[in-house]
């Protein structure tokens, strides 16, 4: 496998030195990252190969397609056969549920869009038609949801709505540190997730638990600068949280987008597939906007099947096993024949290794 | 799903709060309504449709030099 090592840049080269002397001070450490654009690239770029080998890098519950309920893609289809057309993002399209995907069901009357309001341009132009916008995502994404709704509220538009599956990231860290299913030494934290909610909600999660975390960026020197400022927060213990994307990260987030949210959804249990309720980690629509919320206006009852059991996509989630450990890995389950959702989102961990890990 | 990428704003609508972008020589229409106080020549972190936050310019070139190389890199 090409490995980071192998470019011309000393700069880089100089940060996995100085990672090797840092780790030396060690024995075995488990650094968690819960970004899907971080386990892509982690990948992509090699870094594991490259790491001393008592870092080990595990994939948590950061990728939004990945922690989608196999219900949320049930109900999708069973929109669609009531009529509505479905509005989402390209990932989405090819997740199975547990009796099919929307692009095996219905294809053609679901719409991949690259902006979530571009759903308003569909349900101006179509007025005899009803959309549903899949509002999936963490609270990068939560924001442009939340604009979307106010401006169908101003535009008085009625026949475009939400089927809500949007996640929150800290709530989900906490669980896993609760559970203490796995030994966590420290977190890479989403970068853009942050550049929202702002440092300062990180900073609590790692305060209560005494564990380290960086916010980072996404290139392949973030990600390793990163690695190496966690190993000097668990050598010095001074402090929990440190933000090594300066460039994008405040400490209060970006409050507009922050307000917006607010204004439009308020906290919810939400289901992660694989993981199971977590208390106040999702989002819903409020009161004021419930005449987007599909749930409330058409709700259907599904009886979902149960998924095929030999997924393990749930303790890839959890980052309790490597997705090769997985007996579909390679055996029935690719990006061509995806068997979980890990193998469909191109952020999923087993995505990621199957095309750049191995 | 969060990806985002700093583009530079090339052209304003006030009245919108929208702006065009432009990254690589491909311009696209975003949202402002989160950053408002951008002016043209800056550069925002682009989301879904959306600029999320301001950059500034070496910042927003690091991020390019970066890409680049790892392009380089992949092709050879």
């Amino acid at each position: 496998m090409n490995s980071l090592i192998n470019l011309k840049n000393l700069k880089r080269a100089e940060i996995i030195s100085d990672i090797k002397k840092a780790a030396e001070d060690f024995q075995s450490l488990n650094f968690m990252e819960v970004c899907g654009t971080h386990t892509m690239q982690i990948y992509r770029a090699g870094i594991p190969s490259i790491l001393p080998s008592n870092i080990n890098l595990l994939s948590g519950p950061g990728c939004p397609v990945c922690v989608t309920p196999e219900e949320f893609i049930d109900k999708a289809i069973a929109y669609l056969k009531e009529g509505y057309e479905i509005l989402t993002f390209g990932d989405l399209y090819r997740v199975p549920g547990t009796y099919g995907s929307l692009e095996k069901e219905c294809s053609g009357k679901v719409k991949i869009i690259y902006s979530p309001s571009e759903s308003l341009e569909y349900a101006l132009n179509n007025s005899d038609k009803k959309f549903i916008l899949l509002a999936v995502g963490f609270e990068t994404t939560a924001p442009l949801f939340a604009a979307v709704v106010i401006d169908a509220k101003k535009k008085g538009i009625k026949n475009l709505f939400l089927l809500c599956a949007l996640k929150l990231i800290p709530p989900v860290m906490r669980y896993l540190l609760e559970t203490g299913e796995l030994k966590i030494d420290g977190f890479l934290l989403p970068g853009h997730v942050a550049t929202i909610i702002g440092s300062e909600a990180f900073r609590k999660v790692c305060d209560d638990y005494k564990k380290p975390g960086v916010v980072s960026g996404f290139e392949p020197e973030d990600i390793l600068q990163s690695i190496f400022i966690l190993l000097m927060l668990l050598k010095y213990k001074s402090r929990f949280l440190e933000i090594q994307y300066r460039m994008a990260v405040k400490r209060e987030g970006n409050v507009l987008a922050r307000r917006e949210m607010e204004k439009v959804f308020q906290k919810t249990k939400a289901k992660w597939r694989g993981i199971g309720e977590i208390e106040n980690s999702g989002l819903t629509l409020k009161e004021e906007f419930i005449e987007y919320d599909i749930s409330y206006i058409h709700p259907l009852k599904i009886e979902s099947q149960v998924f095929n059991p030999r997924c393990r996509c749930g303790e890839v989630l959890r980052g309790i096993i490597s997705p090769v450990d997985c007996p579909l890995f390679d055996n029935g389950c690719s990006p061509q024949t995806p068997q979980g959702p890990c193998m469909v989102s191109s952020e999923g961990a087993c995505a990621a290794i199957y095309k750049y890990g191995r | 799903m969060c990806l985002g990428i700093p583009v530079k704003i090339v052209e304003i609508n006030t009245d919108e709060q929208s702006a065009i972008c432009e990254y690589k020589g491909v311009r696209k229409k975003i949202d402002l309504r989160f950053v408002p106080d951008v002016k043209l020549n800056d550069y925002v972190i682009l989301h879904a449709g959306f600029a999320i936050q301001k950059v500034n310019q070496e910042s927003a070139e690091q991020i390019y030099e970066l890409l680049d190389k790892f392009e380089e890199f992949k092709e050879s």
